[in-house]
């Protein structure tokens, strides 16, 4: 071990202090949530995780960027195999520990590179679709400002991660090459192999190790820094895509859940034998008791959580019927909006220790009735969704409580609960005819 | 065929100390608008060709509460489903078929829930259900050769994962079932739903449904086929608003089923 093992080991420890931290914090604001009910059909939440967060079946919807996120998802989890022994050469003054693995070794490494070029191909054609074929469901307004940076970020950061990757690899065979050191001849280099020639007709061997040394950490630094951007980012998913699968609605998707303090409510108002306690003037029993979200922490757990898988992708929008006849609502927005929230509150807590309120709110300050009452109930966000995240739900409870507890409803709205009310349909007719149609027209 | 359509209610079979083997749920549109009472008259000519023992709840029958759930107000759909469950759970009913897609979906799958466990049917599945048991046969020609698409309502579709049920009605007309770009899963909502169909749009550039239509017209139907009266209604005004109405029909599969089989 020399200076550089500590300093190493010195990083690393910080990095995952960091992010340990940022996972904290990430749990907290998820709880600022309310509760969920217990999550039964284990086998089929498993097979939902392997289906949609591994599988990405929903992602062949559009077979092009399916493919390419395929490369990039595939080449991060096998890549980062790599990893491991970086940590370990970084930990104990190692080089390439896991060359003991022989053949095995120079396949991985092979494959590696492979990947690593496949993930600098999608990654420039997904910057392409981004910013030069400009695909519109990457150019809404919710998508201006950081949404569209964070976007670039990503490509950027991966970019920058293989290119170090491959840098560090053909320096490394350089040197074996000229049998420099301890660099003995293992793995096989495909890729980078290609630019040996050029960095062995041009540099130094101490150039040569000084090139390897710095692509070396800038690649662990990369990672490492990346893992810490993970929580500001959308590209959390890579994290939450599988408890957010696991703990999802199962369906039907048609089914709206029914609200347990209504529950409550009508099942005293139908039994007659009830008897409900008079409460005292002075109880609070009751008081808080609200229907409906106007802010975060009135929604659950699991749509905080779907609020902080969401990649932005647009795909929920891009299928939503309001958005394309040009209405107010993006689902999207209501996601992303619902995580600028969230965060917001989690910062107040950071800062002051709790919350109590602001001044603001999720409802009227972040998203709009006009938006909420564009929706459809239609589901094709939902179905959309890669990560099977519900923005139905959201709107759904921010209209329960614009109707129950504000009476806030359009006025057609109005009329129709009215009749529902007085007359047991949507429509002004009474409930005594609702036999006619038996007997009108009919040929004698 | 009798012109007569028998149509026993709820109550009368009780007081006769009868049991349905099946509740024929109509639902607001089919029991109150007039172009939807056509399906429900298609579908009941269906049940009564077939011999099958239904009963309706007729002016017992309260909306399923699902306009009123979807727009927020929890309470008063609660409301609705306690007193139909009562009334179902009263008259000892085990299945139940609907010809409305929102009403199938609340019964289904929000019932349970609330005390009222059923096996809920859409009309379009027991309609096969009768084709493929030789119960219901279809000799007419009538839609022989003719183009027919099929949009599937979100609750039926998304909702419940039906999909098949109606495009098996489709094949038995013998006609040529042409899928709209949107179809199945990614099928584009008429613009109805969510209780959409009682308030005025908001702001936009154009009607959901005006754009659902012209996705319906770009195959060239001769037919427009629906299982939903809000669906019906909208692809209709839709149809009409295209000015095509004279070339392109816009009806409910229960009807066409009906007409096949000269009912």
């Amino acid at each position: 071990m020399d200076v550089s093992n500590l300093v190493f080991v010195l990083v690393l420890t910080a990095a995952i202090w960091l992010f340990v931290r940022n996972m904290r914090k990430l749990r907290r604001n998820i709880q600022l949530g309310r509760p969920i009910g217990p999550r039964d059909r284990k086998a089929a939440r498993w097979a939902h995780v392997l289906r949609l967060a591994l599988g990405q079946s929903k992602m062949l919807a559009q077979p092009v960027p399916a493919v390419l996120h395929i490369i990039v998802y595939a080449g991060f989890v096998i890549i980062n195999i790599e990893v491991v022994e970086i940590l370990i050469d970084g930990v104990l003054g190692t080089h390439r520990v896991l060359a003991v693995l022989g053949p095995v070794y120079n396949f991985l490494i092979g494959g590696f590179e492979c990947l690593a070029l496949g993930v600098i191909a999608a990654v420039t054609i997904f910057w392409i679709r981004r910013n030069s074929l400009r695909l519109r469901r990457f150019w809404k307004p919710e998508m201006r400002g950081w949404p569209k940076r964070d976007a670039n970020l990503i490509l950027y950061f991966e970019l920058l991660l293989m290119l170090a990757f491959l840098t560090m690899n053909a320096a490394d065979r350089a040197l074996q090459l000229r049998g420099f050191g301890h660099f003995k001849a293992v793995g096989s280099f495909p890729i980078s192999g290609i630019l040996v020639p050029f960095l062995q007709r041009g540099l130094t061997a101490e150039a040569l190790l000084a090139l390897e040394r710095s692509a070396w950490w800038f690649h662990i630094l990369g990672i490492l820094a990346f893992l810490n951007y993970l929580y500001y980012s959308k590209h959390l998913h890579i994290l939450l895509a599988f408890p957010n699968t696991w703990y999802a609605e199962l369906g039907p998707q048609g089914r709206l859940d029914n609200l347990e303090s209504v529950k409550a409510e009508v099942a005293l108002m139908g039994n007659p034998q009830a008897d409900p306690p008079v409460k005292p003037a002075d109880s609070d029993e009751g008081v808080g008791l609200k229907f409906g979200a106007s802010d975060v922490v009135d929604l659950n757990r699991l749509q905080l959580m779907n609020a902080y898988s969401c990649t932005e992708c647009g795909r929920c929008s891009s299928v939503c019927p309001a958005h394309a006849t040009g209405k107010e609502l993006s689902p999207r927005k209501i996601v992303m909006d619902t995580r600028d929230r969230v965060e917001a509150v989690g910062r107040i807590i950071d800062t002051k220790g709790r919350f109590d309120g602001d001044g603001k709110q999720l409802l009227g300050d972040y998203i709009s009735p006009a938006e909420l009452w564009a929706c459809t109930t239609c589901g094709a966000c939902v179905e959309a969704c890669p990560l099977g995240i519900d923005p139905l739900s959201i709107i759904i409870d921010l209209r329960r409580y614009l109707v129950m507890e504000q009476s806030a409803a359009p006025q057609g709205l109005n009329a129709m609960m009215a009749h529902v009310e007085n007359n047991a349909a949507p429509w002004p007719f009474p409930q005594g005819d609702r036999l006619n149609w038996r007997t009108e027209g009919r040929v004698k | 065929m009798s012109d007569v359509l028998n149509v026993p209610t709820m109550a009368s079979m009780a007081a006769a100390g009868k049991e349905p083997e099946l509740l024929f749920w109509v639902g607001c549109a089919g029991s109150f608008d007039d172009r939807a009472k056509e399906i429900t008259k298609a579908f009941v000519k269906i049940l009564n060709h077939c011999g099958i023992g239904f009963a309706v709840l007729g002016t017992e029958e309260r909306c399923t509460g699902d306009p009123a759930k979807r727009a927020g107000n929890e309470w008063l759909f609660q409301m609705q489903a306690f007193a139909n469950i009562e009334r179902l759970n009263a008259y000892g009913v085990k299945r139940i078929v609907c010809s409305c897609p929102h009403c199938f979906n609340t019964l289904k799958n929000e019932y349970p829930d609330l005390g009222g466990g059923y096996e809920v049917l859409h009309h379009t599945e027991f309609i096969d259900e009768l084709l493929a048991a030789g119960r219901l046969q279809i000799e007419g020609q009538a839609y022989a050769g003719k183009c027919i698409t099929f949009h599937d309502p979100c609750y039926l579709g998304r909702g419940n994962g039906v999909y098949e049920a109606p495009r098996q009605l489709i094949e038995r007309l013998d006609a040529e079932l042409t899928e709209m770009k949107r179809c199945k899963r990614q099928s584009f909502c008429c613009g109805a739903g969510g209780a959409q169909l009682f308030k005025e749009p908001e702001k936009g550039d154009r009607d959901v449904h005006i754009a659902r239509t012209e996705q319906a017209l770009e195959v060239k139907p001769d037919v427009i086929a629906t299982g939903c009266p809000f669906c019906h209604i909208m692809m209709t005004d839709g149809v009409k608003h295209e000015e095509r109405e004279t070339e392109v029909g816009v009806f409910d599969l229960a009807e066409l089923i009906a007409r096949a089989a000269d009912l």
